[in-house]
């Protein structure tokens, strides 16, 4: 029984270590990554390939969201503020809630799981069909050449994806509110304009959506990287890339918010 | 697939982030209406701003003419000393009168300024003289009361000289 005990323990002992030695090991690939990304930047070329894979080709779920998102909070914003007589603040809800929030989380959930998990599984792959080896043998960095312009891709397209999404959602709610609804169109976007700061809130917004792309882009290429090179270990750096970017921007969504709009307004 | 046409779809998809932006930007926030680079600011001092905060407009016949950008106590007159930007297209006399109203019966509280008759504009970093402090409910309700109150007990004093 006792030896049972010490043997749990020893495998709490051992998960935190093994979590601890991980996340140094995730900050060191994410400065040799920051480093060695001169070269990647200079071959311009090479983060063009990579926006098509994770901008372009995410820019259609990221739309198609965003309307729907938009779309629902219009119909469910109407449905309460009608109550009140205050069916022309629709506009407002819809404006402040994407440009604030939904905009900059949802568009980084969408991001991770659409365009993160793709990184990981490109980079695992090629760690488990050993080109990664491969380049270093020809003394390619694997580092400069693969990591870096996915990393950069995501981070340049992330903030742009999630404008995007804001303003899909906001003509998704324009749509129901005016369009199909009826609430007066006037109002509706005056009263949007008078309570939508641009340095307050869609700035703020923007740093969001930066700090979150850094944040994936970076989670999905160390996952990748630090795979297991078997069909197994690539399938499980997938999961960890989609499941942990989703708790880290909660997390960091949660902390921003905090600093940024704690007690103004 | 051809560069050429992963070059396109790039740029295409740049320019719809940044035009998305600009959207934002103009359409939805209030840039489009209202420039901070073209404004002066105007300082007026009111013995109660009940619920005024930052960053609320300053309306002069229910349009916004510009918006509160800085609420202080001031030590010298014991009131709140309330700064506002002001859009440089609207000018008003020296004589303004600013009040401190609310929009509708829950709505939220702002600068009200009703133009006087001077000949004379108000210039940036002036004063606004005429001021009228927010309303407050419950200062209201005290004086409803009182006012009460005493109706009641001179209606008592009358009812004892009749007896």
């Amino acid at each position: 029984m006792p030896r049972r005990i010490v043997i749990g323990i020893q495998g709490v002992g051992h998960r935190v270590i093994d979590s601890v030695w991980r996340l140094g090991y995730a900050a060191r690939f994410f400065t040799l990554t920051l480093l060695k990304s001169g070269a990647s930047i200079r071959r311009f070329s090479l983060i063009i390939r990579e926006l098509y894979f994770t901008g372009v080709l995410t820019m259609v779920i990221i739309l198609v969201s965003g309307l729907f998102v938009g779309m629902v909070l219009g119909l469910q914003g109407y449905e309460t503020l009608q109550k009140y007589g205050a069916e022309t603040a629709v506009g407002t809800l819809v404006a402040l809630s994407l440009v604030r929030e939904l905009g900059p989380v949802v568009a980084a959930l969408l991001f991770a799981s659409r365009a993160g998990s793709a990184i990981t599984a490109e980079i695992g792959l090629m760690k488990a069909t050993e080109q990664l080896e491969a380049m270093g043998m020809m003394a390619v960095d694997p580092v400069a050449r693969v990591v870096a312009p996915r990393f950069w891709a995501g981070v340049i397209s992330m903030p742009l994806l999630a404008a995007m999404f804001s303003t899909m959602g906001v003509f998704g709610g324009y749509l129901v509110a005016v369009v199909l609804i009826g609430v007066d169109e006037g109002s509706f976007w005056s009263q949007m304009q008078s309570m939508v700061d641009f340095r307050f809130d869609i700035v703020n917004g923007i740093i969001k959506t930066c700090v979150f792309g850094v944040a994936i882009t970076a989670i999905a290429v160390f996952e990748g990287y630090d795979a297991q090179p078997t069909a197994e270990g690539v399938s499980g750096a997938t999961t960890r890339t989609v499941v942990t970017s989703a708790l880290v921007i909660l997390g960091l969504d949660f902390v921003l918010t905090a600093f940024m709009f704690r007690g103004v307004g | 697939m051809q560069r050429a046409t992963m070059d396109l779809w790039v740029g295409l998809f740049v320019i719809a982030g940044v035009g998305a932006l600009l959207i934002l930007a103009l359409k939805v926030g209030n840039l489009g209406t209202y420039n901070e680079a073209k404004s002066y600011t105007l300082v007026g001092n009111f013995e109660n701003i009940g619920g005024l905060k930052i960053r609320a407009p300053v309306k002069s016949a229910g349009v916004v003419v510009g918006r509160v950008t800085d609420i202080q106590f001031s030590m010298k007159s014991f009131d709140a000393a309330v700064t506002m930007n002001m859009d440089n297209r609207y000018q008003f006399p020296k004589d303004t009168f600013a009040s401190i109203l609310t929009s509708g019966l829950l709505g939220e509280q702002y600068v009200g300024l009703a133009a006087g008759g001077d000949e004379g504009m108000l210039k940036s970093g002036d004063k606004i003289m005429k001021t009228n402090s927010a309303l407050v409910l419950e200062d209201m309700i005290g004086r409803f009361l009182f006012d009460k109150a005493s109706e009641n007990s001179d209606g008592d004093g009358e009812d004892d000289s009749r007896l």
